[in-house]
């Protein structure tokens, strides 16, 4: 599905991402871990195609087509839907208006009809449920005024609208409570099909509890430095990131003798 | 806008007292003595203080020397034009329930009933007509606000005033359907209209009034009309004034407020369309306990070009007022705000907040914003703030990654920019109108007046 190939990227010149390669297919969950810092965010930002992130060398392939010549609309009507860190406050745009535009676009691209009023409030009644989503919220404006974790599920509420191919989550769990992150992540479970793939960005091993990984990738200062399964999860929880930075240093360093 | 050749100011001043003098039989002829006294005033202080020129403060960001270049044909009689107003004219709103009344030219359109005495004992019709026949009331208010000492357009208008529209409501009465006023101009020839309107509310009353400024022939305008408002103790006066002109019209427009103890007056000032528009909006706040508030909505594109002034005068204590602009630009057009706040020694306890948020969608238009506060009391909470800025790039970057196009992301943004100031409409078919009619001028889709027959720039 996803096929990422020596990816190098930098935003205001500063070089960010130096040489990823990542294979996603359908079916699977990746765990992407790293501190602060180590580009995981820019990651998820140049598969959402925002424009403050360019991209210097490498290839990103989705359903066979060249990802980074799409644009970020036509992404998500293909199948890409970016959970972001920090959702955006749109004062004015109801949430209703907001969800009927997008999917309705989103019909269009697949030869749709747009959805009817009354099929859309049906549409919207039911994936409220499977994120507990409360009618106060989605009455309101995009974001405005929620909390850090009402944003949070109404990232996932948008994703269950949508309906994505691939789904990146860039760190869903952040600012959440324990109650809220189960909410997500069962949201994020109640959606996950043979069909689509899920990435996760995460800090912490936290919500890897909820939302199990196929794989799961380090990324280090730019560059995925271990992948393996859920258990590397539970290793870097024990051992900290710094174990990733001892390690690597005794692998880079010649030996001295 | 090709403005042709630009008169030097003097000329033009010399040429419109000319008409004066040439045409004072025309002039005195449908209008009280008192009205014909305040003329000669008029045209008095017309020659002393001439048209605001770019030295003038207040008109710095507007010249209108070449507006008043152009040889437009003063308009001092009403137009004898066949018009069948069902016909061709819809512009009204299809499921608002309103006294529609036809202002044609600055004239009262309707001469079969040039007065319409409602049976709550109202009064709406021609002001004109109003002037003969119930002087007292006309010369209580009229002239009483506007100031011709310091407005050089303002006594202008008081020297060539014929006709307009007159409303009175009578102590304790609350009209229940609003009143709409459509100010039309439609002529084979390019024409000054000079209209004045006169909205009087005693005490405790209420009342609706939505004006709508159309141009229905495409050929050159200029509006230089005054509107004084009276709303008396306890009055409720919601008043909204839709401004959707063609581009080779130019509007400028005086409305005088006075407020009285413990009225509430909302204004709203949407203009979707006009080749040049100045609207001059004073307010003043003449008792204790009043609330105003005064919000504009303005959509400008092409070489359009848009400037409101707003003056609020707390004169009293205990008074609130609220003062929101917004506008966007596009293209080359080019906008003006400036807002002034005027607390008065006495006025304590006063709270007056202004703001003015502009977006401009291009390199090239260009916003001039001004928010002025003049404060002489001590116990007053005041604000004033103003911002030109694009759209929100966060924003868009967000609804385009959730599948909405670029486009029409940004229309959505630009909407809810201007949805705020639409809220503020308290007639729901108007507010739902005014809606669709923003929508659309947002899209393109609405480059003149609606409906309107004629291929008018």
């Amino acid at each position: 599905m996803l096929s990422i190939k020596n990816l190098r990227v930098s935003i205001e010149g500063k070089e960010i991402l130096g040489g990823i390669n990542l294979e996603v297919k359908a079916g699977e969950i990746h765990a992407i871990m790293g501190p602060n810092g180590s580009g995981k965010s820019t990651l998820a930002s140049v598969l959402a195609g925002n424009n403050l992130v360019e991209v210097i060398e490498g290839e990103v392939l989705y359903m066979g087509k060249d990802l980074l010549k799409i644009l970020p609309e036509e992404r998500s009507r293909q199948g890409i839907f970016l959970g972001f860190q920090y959702p955006i406050e749109i004062p004015g745009v109801s949430m209703v208006n907001f969800l009927k535009t997008a999917l309705n676009e989103h019909r269009k691209y697949n030869g749709l009809e747009p959805l009817s009023a009354s099929d859309f409030l049906k549409v919207m009644r039911e994936k409220k449920a499977l994120v507990e989503i409360a009618s106060s919220l989605t009455n309101r404006s995009v974001n405005e005024g929620f909390s850090g974790g009402e944003k949070k599920r109404n990232e996932i509420f948008q994703m269950a609208m949508l309906e994505p191919k691939l789904a990146i989550l860039d760190e869903t769990d952040s600012g959440l409570d324990i109650d809220a992150l189960k909410v997500v992540a069962n949201g994020v479970n109640k959606l996950k099909t043979k069909e689509n793939a899920t990435i996760v960005i995460t800090h912490y091993q936290r919500l890897l509890n909820y939302i199990i990984p196929d794989y799961v990738h380090v990324l280090y200062d730019g560059k995925i430095v271990k992948t393996g399964g859920k258990e590397l999860a539970i290793e870097l929880e024990e051992k900290g990131y710094e174990w990733i930075s001892k390690e690597l240093a005794i692998n880079s360093s010649p030996a001295i003798l | 806008m090709n403005m042709g050749e630009v008169v030097p100011k003097t000329d033009i001043v010399k040429k419109l007292v000319d008409s004066y003098y040439r045409n004072a039989d025309i002039l005195n002829k449908s209008n009280s003595v008192f009205i014909n006294e305040k003329r000669e005033e008029g045209i008095k202080y017309f020659k002393k203080l001439g048209i605001p020129g770019r030295k003038n403060e207040n008109y710095k960001y507007t010249n209108l020397e070449p507006v008043f270049s152009h040889p437009f044909r003063n308009a001092i009689s009403p137009s004898n034009k066949y018009f069948d107003r069902d016909q061709i004219f819809k512009c009204d709103i299809p499921t608002l329930d309103t006294n529609v009344i036809l202002l044609l030219n600055g004239f009262y359109f309707d001469r079969k009933t040039p007065l319409r005495e409602l049976s709550s004992g109202a009064l709406v019709g021609s002001f004109a007509k109003a002037s003969t026949e119930y002087p007292e009331l006309v010369e209580k208010y009229y002239g009483k606000y506007a100031q011709i000492t310091n407005e050089g357009l303002v006594a202008l208008n008081s020297a060539f005033v014929q006709d307009g529209i007159f409303i009175y409501v009578p102590k304790g009465i609350v009209l229940q359907k609003p009143l709409q006023i459509v100010n039309l101009i439609a002529s084979d020839d390019d024409i000054m209209v000079q209209h004045r309107n006169l909205f009087v509310l005693e005490e405790n009353t209420g009342a609706t009034v939505i004006v709508c400024d159309h141009t229905f022939s495409p050929h050159k305008f200029l509006t230089n009309s005054v509107t004084e408002i009276y709303a008396g103790p306890d009055s409720r006066f919601n008043f909204t004034k839709v401004q959707n002109e063609h581009n080779d019209a130019m509007q400028i427009s005086h409305t005088y407020l006075n407020q009285g103890e413990n009225s509430k007056v909302t204004s709203n000032l949407i203009t979707l369309h006009g080749g040049l528009v100045r609207n001059n909006f004073f307010v003043r706040l003449n008792g204790n306990g009043c609330e105003n508030n005064t919000t504009g909505l303005f959509l400008v594109d092409k070489r359009q070009h848009i400037d409101n002034y707003a003056y609020i005068d707390h004169a009293k204590p205990y008074c609130t007022s609220n003062q929101l602009f917004k506008g966007v630009l596009d293209d080359f057009a080019t906008g003006a705000f400036n807002g002034k706040i005027l607390v008065r020694r006495n006025a304590q306890k006063t709270q007056a907040y202004q703001a003015n948020n502009n977006i401009l969608l291009t390199n090239d238009a260009r916003m001039n914003t001004k928010p002025q506060l003049e404060i002489y009391a001590d116990d007053v909470k005041c604000s004033h703030g103003a911002t030109v800025g694009q759209l929100d790039e966060d924003a868009l970057f967000y609804m385009r990654a959730r599948g909405i196009g670029e486009r029409e992301a940004r229309l959505m943004l630009m909407y809810a920019f201007a949805n705020e100031i639409i809220n503020q409409i308290k007639v729901e078919p108007l507010r739902e109108r005014i809606n669709h009619l923003v929508d659309m001028r947002l899209r393109g889709e609405l480059s003149r007046c609606q409906n309107c027959a004629m291929n008018c720039g």
